[in-house]
């Protein structure tokens, strides 16, 4: 059953090609079957795989599957081979079944759409790629997998390629995630350097007994490696694409900008998670700068009117969550997040979809209000995702965000917790914000319209989603040990051998002079603690009704208070402004470019055009002095023969 | 017997007759006809050759030039004809168009 593996991401690559050489001759109903076929038929043979590696004998963890030798150069082999392992079969099966339901909503969504066979050639590409990120077994085919999804990204933020603005995001997308890629392939390079490999088995075992704990070198390789995260899971300093990116598709922010692709960045961490835990240097950078984008990126998300800019700015905080978790060492709990969120998300950005459907394509809050009478399957489905997010009980989200907040109070310091908390609270307040301006208060539409909810092939994904929203948190149920069922799952993959590493390193430093350091964040026992527990997710409970109880005064009891409070003041306006960092990145980083490459093109003009432009001339000077010899006439040119002739039989005799 | 020399001298003589009415010869049916002599030369000389060495090689390709010179004989007056048809002449003076 394993063998069948091949074929998960070969089927949507083969659906993208069907649409987009013959979809506008099939027309779109046979597009939308091709297209979801794929994706479901990926998600069922997943879980066959998924049944394979149960039925697999106790103690075997990984199963790899070589389909060939891609690049065989010497001694250095990368093979095209897929990795099946506990923590690929979780994405696999988030990416497949996310993935499904989100296909057949578009379905819905996009079916009024001219290029809809365009749009489904795009979206299988994107989860094909999608995995082959996640299934492949080396850094290269995750390489390729990433940039593959970057590029799926590209095309879908500029799907309406008529709208100035669309282009132009997609092209901020592509760019920006250009200076992540380019340090995540330095970080693979290195690795290169270091194993002389770059299989995923052999770095990973080799690792303990290669690099020395903390240095320079480890540290290297998992900050570059942080660095190609941050391009593609939109973290601080590259966040700022994933905004913009909003101007796609709906369906194509909840897939590819909120479920999926954007958390490539938290599973490539976790899958390096022996790379990281030989640096804790580099641990701490990742655990703040995810705490640190989860605080800011919630603080923006407080002010913006667009919907869909809202639960962008939430899915930055969320990924800065997940990166909180990795930081900490608390990998499961990352990736615990990461599937919850992907359900909550993926419901949320799919039930904006259907209000902005129904709405004709209105983004503003400001001109929605008291919907939820005429939606009234988004409103509860948009209602459970929201409670999810902002972390109540017993939804998955609650569970989620708990376990990350605990760990980084427990693993992390107080300092993480509070980032955490604070992003907590800022959660749950815009969150609701948005649902009291959509659903709730008066309606603020023009009357004259009605809005609706729309066909059943839409709202049946947000039946999906809502209630895997609901129910995802059973996963992982802490406290009560041993019922942690995704803890148990993963373990072996993020298992490390600490005993190694510290007789390795201990030698090697001995050896070097050094002095051997404590070994503190390899040592550090999981404690579990559970009065602190409870009471935390007390806490953490409160924290999310103060969140909401907030957002209730302030935009259904007392409608004029935020303008009240807030207007005028100087915070307001920096956070509506994004902290104006669009700004200060044009005028600091790109006008200087864009002057530099000015002058780069000059130069060019002149050098290497020049030199194109002389060698021309000089051909040119050269047969103005020929032409003369062409005179038209044949004889002349039998003349020219027989005098070379001649001229020949002299020179040989 | 005659000895291989008179026969390249023959050959000779007949070949420089053809390339100097090629060069000097302003109507193109004369021009052809020199062509004609030109291979014809070549032909004796070849026909010359296989006597003395006593092999059969030179006849075979005697008779492939002839082949190829009939051949360029109906090709070029057709060249011809179409020539006369565009410009009453076949003056080759009248014809410098191939040129820059």
């Amino acid at each position: 059953m394993l063998q069948l593996a091949w074929l998960i991401p070969l089927i949507p690559i083969l659906g993208s090609i069907v649409c987009g050489l013959y979809g506008l001759k099939l027309g779109k109903d046979k597009v939308a079957k091709i297209a979801c076929g794929g994706p479901i038929l990926s998600f069922l043979l997943t879980l066959i795989v998924l049944l394979g590696f149960l039925l697999l004998p106790e103690g075997v963890h990984v199963w790899e599957q070589v389909l060939f030798n891609w690049i065989p150069v010497a001694d250095f082999v990368v093979q095209w081979g897929y990795q099946i392992d506990p923590l690929s079969l979780v994405m696999m099966l988030v990416v497949s079944g996310v993935g499904s339901v989100i296909h057949v909503y578009a379905v819905g969504y996009m079916y009024e759409e001219y290029s809809f066979y365009r749009f489904f050639c795009y979206f299988n590409l994107f989860l094909g790629a999608m995995l082959i990120l996640v299934m492949g077994n080396n850094f290269l085919l995750m390489f390729i997998g990433w940039e593959g999804v970057g590029c799926c990204s590209y095309f879908l933020i500029g799907y309406y390629y008529d709208k100035k603005s669309a282009c132009d995001a997609g092209t901020k997308a592509f760019v920006v995630n250009r200076v992540g890629d380019f340090a995540f392939i330095l970080g693979v390079l290195f690795i290169f350097n270091q194993f002389g490999s770059i299989d995923y088995t052999t770095v990973f075992s080799a690792a303990p007994t290669t690099l020395v704990y903390g240095s320079e070198t480890a540290t290297l390789i998992c900050i570059f490696l942080f660095i190609g995260a941050t391009g593609k899971s939109a973290q601080i300093p590259l966040y700022t694409w994933l905004p913009d990116a909003m101007e796609g598709p709906t369906p194509v922010s909840a897939l590819i900008h909120a479920a999926t692709m954007v958390t490539a960045g938290v599973y490539m961490v976790a899958r390096c998670n022996v790379l990281f835990a030989l640096s804790p240097l580099s641990m701490n950078i990742v655990a703040f700068v995810g705490g640190g984008t989860a605080v800011f990126a919630a603080t923006i998300g407080m002010a913006q009117n667009d919907i869909k800019r809202v639960l962008a700015y939430s899915t930055v905080s969320q990924i800065g969550y997940m990166f909180l978790a990795c930081g900490v060492g608390a990998y499961t709990a990352a990736i615990f997040h990461l599937i919850t969120h992907a359900f909550f998300k993926a419901c949320l950005f799919l039930g904006s979809g259907s209000v902005i459907h129904g709405m004709h394509h209105e983004q503003d809050m400001r001109k929605y209000g008291g919907l939820k009478d005429h939606f009234p399957i988004t409103h509860i489905t948009f209602l459970v995702s929201t409670l999810a997010i902002a972390g109540i009980f017993p939804l998955s989200g609650f569970f989620s965000k708990d376990e990350i907040l605990f760990h980084a109070l427990m693993d992390g310091n107080i300092i993480l917790w509070g980032m955490g908390a604070t992003g907590a609270f800022l959660t749950a307040f815009y969150m609701f914000r948005l649902v009291f301006m959509t659903f709730y208060g008066e309606a603020k539409y023009d009357l004259s319209f009605h809005p609706h909810e729309p066909s059943k092939i839409m709202t049946t994904p947000l039946v999906i989603l809502a209630g895997l929203a609901f129910f995802g948190g059973l996963l992982g149920i802490p406290i009560i040990h041993g019922w942690h069922v995704l803890h148990d799952w993963l373990e072996p993959v993020f298992h490390v051998d600490s005993q190694t590493i510290i007789d390795y390193s201990t030698q090697h430093m001995i050896a070097a002079g050094h002095h051997v350091p404590t070994f503190e964040a390899l040592t550090h026992e999981p404690s579990h603690n559970v009065p602190l527990e409870i009471s935390l997710m007390g806490v953490s409970l409160l924290i999310a009704i103060g969140g909401i109880t907030a957002a209730y005064f302030f935009y259904i009891k007392f409608p004029k208070l935020p303008d009240t409070v807030m207007g005028g003041q100087w915070g307001l306006e920096l956070v509506k402004n994004k902290y104006e960092v669009d700004e200060h990145i044009d005028e600091y980083i790109v006008q200087p470019t864009v002057e530099g490459s000015f002058y780069l093109w000059k130069g060019d003009a002149k050098v290497v055009d020049g030199a194109v432009n002389g060698a021309a001339a000089v051909i040119n000077w050269f047969s103005k002095l020929a032409r003369p010899y062409q005179s038209g006439f044949v004889r002349n040119y039998a003349l020219f023969m027989v005098v070379g002739f001649l001229a020949i039989l002299i020179m040989v005799y | 017997m005659v000895e291989l020399e008179y026969y390249l001298i023959l050959s000779g003589i007949l070949f420089s007759i053809g390339v100097l009415g090629v060069l000097v010869r302003r109507n193109a049916i004369v021009v052809f006809m020199c062509v004609e002599i030109m291979l014809n030369a070549v032909n004796i000389s070849l026909i010359a050759f296989d006597r003395y060495n006593n092999q059969h090689d030179g006849q075979v390709f005697s008779f492939m030039v002839m082949c190829v010179a009939a051949a360029e004989v109906s090709v070029g007056l057709a060249i011809v004809i179409s020539m006369y048809r565009n410009k009453p002449t076949i003056n080759l003076d009248e014809f410098n168009l191939m040129k820059w």
